[in-house]
């Protein structure tokens, strides 16, 4: 491959370069190949059987072909728990990405368009909030959401994964760079209501960050292994990350459990693939949006 | 971060502030759900653990008030500074590591030396898709001896297959893992930071016979400074929080990790398998102000860089 991308190097003018470019490029491929062997592997593994696992090279397939049969014990193992903790992590992660990226833009925009008593204090606060680590909350919100009886339930996940100030943090830069004030008097002088100026022309202006900001929330939520861990008592309401990780701990814990191996691998692809693909399709969107956190 | 600077008053002409009196209410009304969910599940269980953690339950005699004695146990309390020295060794080894490749290779994505760049920027950012449990589990697997390919790999040598989650080995082991998953996301943040800076500034100084190196040192580096200082602070954050990885991988390190290897493990632990839900508040609140007093560190020390 590299011989391949050197082919592309001009002799005019660069050949000093050539090298430098050349160490360049093995230096890269070699992190690339840090980067995406580890992924390489997991998936080569989740078409093992698990005496497979243990008998072949780790980097290349096994004599038996296991991945349909992986699939089929993955999705009925234990009444199919799998497909339940996959069901409950779409759930947790579509309404924490729709409603507080939703919150976060309807904040975020207050904050950068309008002039109001305790404005700066406010958002001072929210940023602030920012930088206290989670674990602060952890305990409490156990308590008060065991208090009320929620704790089997999905809304206690949800509900707190709702609110996002570092979401507001973005909302709120790129809207201040992405909103032209004068359109926004224009379209109140044609007699426009606030909300319908947010609904029809604010919003459109916001799309790209309000794309990032969903998109990295839904990661975050699909991805969220603490709080779930905490607050969730019955295994019924796991997510993936939660699930996973207890069959693992049993798989190494009892011998007899080993046969847990190959699920929780291939458990692993598909629980990751779904993040991955949304990430690759709405790449336009979030690599533009990075930016925003970075600029100010 | 400097916030205040996009504090900017929003102009308008007087004639329409004054109609717009009448909508003074509007900014609230789409703050509304925002402030009510900060309220209800961060304001709230904030203060509802600062009370707590004045609390003491005993064995005999209930709950009892003893104001900061948590406070005074948890500042004495060797576990949670042991848990502490761990993730500061942890974080003193894998930021550098991380945030100096992040750098790097967001420098050579950015310059016109590399072709192909997507296929780079995509394969290192890669791992951040992948859930920090799984990425614990596949490295777990790596690092362990049964069917891990670096074990494999040795045998096939006729090498000892080395021993990873050893007691000197464990933090490195993490390390690795974090700075696997996290160093394409600090790069594309220094990367967009970096495709912020307009070209001409460049070009004068290449006029000027400025070599690439010289150009990274002294324009781009200083530029994307409080880029890198954002990365910088959340990576401290993220560090004095370390937990899932540890989590996981105490299935095949049961003795090397123990109950309060890290803080969090700590604080889990005090709150779930003691009940000791006061104290473990209270270590929380302990581990907010070390975090506090370590990120206005960071800061400081950037911006002090900065202007001198």
């Amino acid at each position: 491959m590299v011989t391949q991308t050197l082919s592309h190097v001009r002799p005019n003018g660069l050949r000093k370069y050539t090298t430098g470019k050349f160490a360049t490029y093995v230096f890269l491929f070699v992190c690339l190949g840090y980067f995406l062997l580890p992924l390489l592997w997991l998936s080569i593994a989740s078409t093992k059987t698990n005496a497979g696992l243990f008998n072949s090279f780790g980097f290349w397939f096994a004599k038996d072909f296991g991945l349909a049969q992986n699939l089929k014990d993955l999705f009925t193992y234990q009444d199919a728990a799998f497909i339940g903790w996959m069901k409950n992590t779409a759930i947790y992660a579509i309404s924490a990405a729709v409603g507080s990226s939703l919150i976060s833009a309807l904040a975020g925009y207050a904050f950068s368009q309008y002039q109001f008593a305790g404005r700066n204090v406010l958002f001072g606060i929210v940023l602030a909030s920012v930088f206290v680590p989670g674990t602060v909350f952890a305990v409490p919100l156990y308590l008060l959401i065991s208090k009320t009886g929620l704790s089997g339930s999905l809304l206690a996940v949800i509900l707190p994964t709702l609110v996002s100030p570092f979401g507001v943090y973005l909302m709120r830069i790129y809207a201040e760079q992405a909103i032209p004030e004068e359109l926004l008097d224009a379209a109140r002088i044609d007699g426009a209501g606030e909300f319908r100026i947010f609904a029809t022309i604010a919003f459109r202006l916001l799309l790209p960050g309000y794309v990032t900001v969903l998109l990295f929330a839904f990661v975050g939520a699909w991805n969220n292994y603490f709080l779930p861990l905490l607050v969730l008592g019955k295994s019924e309401v796991y997510p993936v990350t939660v699930g996973l990780a207890y069959w693992n701990s049993l798989a190494g814990q009892l011998s007899t459990h080993q046969i847990l191996y190959p699920l929780v691998i291939t458990g692993s692809v598909i629980g990751t693939l779904p993040v991955m693909i949304l990430f690759l399709f709405l790449q336009r969107f979030w690599q533009n949006g990075l930016a925003l956190g970075s600029i100010k | 971060m400097s916030v205040a600077k996009t504090f900017n008053t929003v102009k308008t002409p007087l004639w329409f502030r004054r109609a717009r009196i009448g909508q003074k209410i509007t900014p609230y009304l789409f703050l509304t759900p925002f402030l009510a969910g900060f309220l209800v599940f961060m304001v709230y269980p904030l203060i509802y653990a600062l009370n707590l953690s004045l609390y003491r339950k005993k064995l005999v005699g209930g709950t009892s008030f003893v104001g900061l004695d948590n406070y005074v146990k948890a500042f004495q309390d060797d576990n949670f500074w042991a848990g502490v020295r761990n993730v500061l060794v942890f974080g003193a080894m894998q930021i550098p590591v991380m945030l100096g490749l992040a750098l790097l290779f967001a420098l050579l994505l950015d310059g016109k030396l590399i072709r192909r760049q997507t296929i780079f920027r995509l394969g290192y950012f890669l791992p951040f898709a992948v859930p920090s449990v799984v990425a614990a589990l596949i490295w777990g697997y790596f690092y362990g001896q049964s069917f891990g390919p670096i074990a494999q790999i040795a045998v096939a040598l006729h090498l000892k297959p080395p021993l990873f989650l050893t007691p000197s080995g464990i933090i490195p082991s993490i390390a690795n893992i974090a700075t696997w998953q996290y160093t394409g996301y600090n790069m594309l943040i220094l990367f967009a930071a970096l495709k912020g800076i307009p070209e001409e500034l460049y070009e004068a100084a290449r006029v000027d016979g400025a070599s690439d190196l010289q150009i990274a040192l002294k324009i781009r580096i200083p530029i994307i400074l409080p880029a890198i200082a954002l990365t910088a602070i959340f990576s401290v954050i993220g560090t004095l929080q370390l937990f899932n990885e540890p989590n996981v991988l105490r299935v095949v390190a049961p003795t090397v990790l123990d109950s309060h290897f890290t803080p969090n493990i700590y604080v889990y632990n005090l709150a779930f398998a003691n009940r000791q839900f006061d104290y473990s508040a209270a270590i929380a609140f302990t581990l907010a102000l070390v975090t506090a007093v370590l990120s206005s560190l960071v800061l400081l020390a950037v911006y002090r860089r900065e202007a001198s």
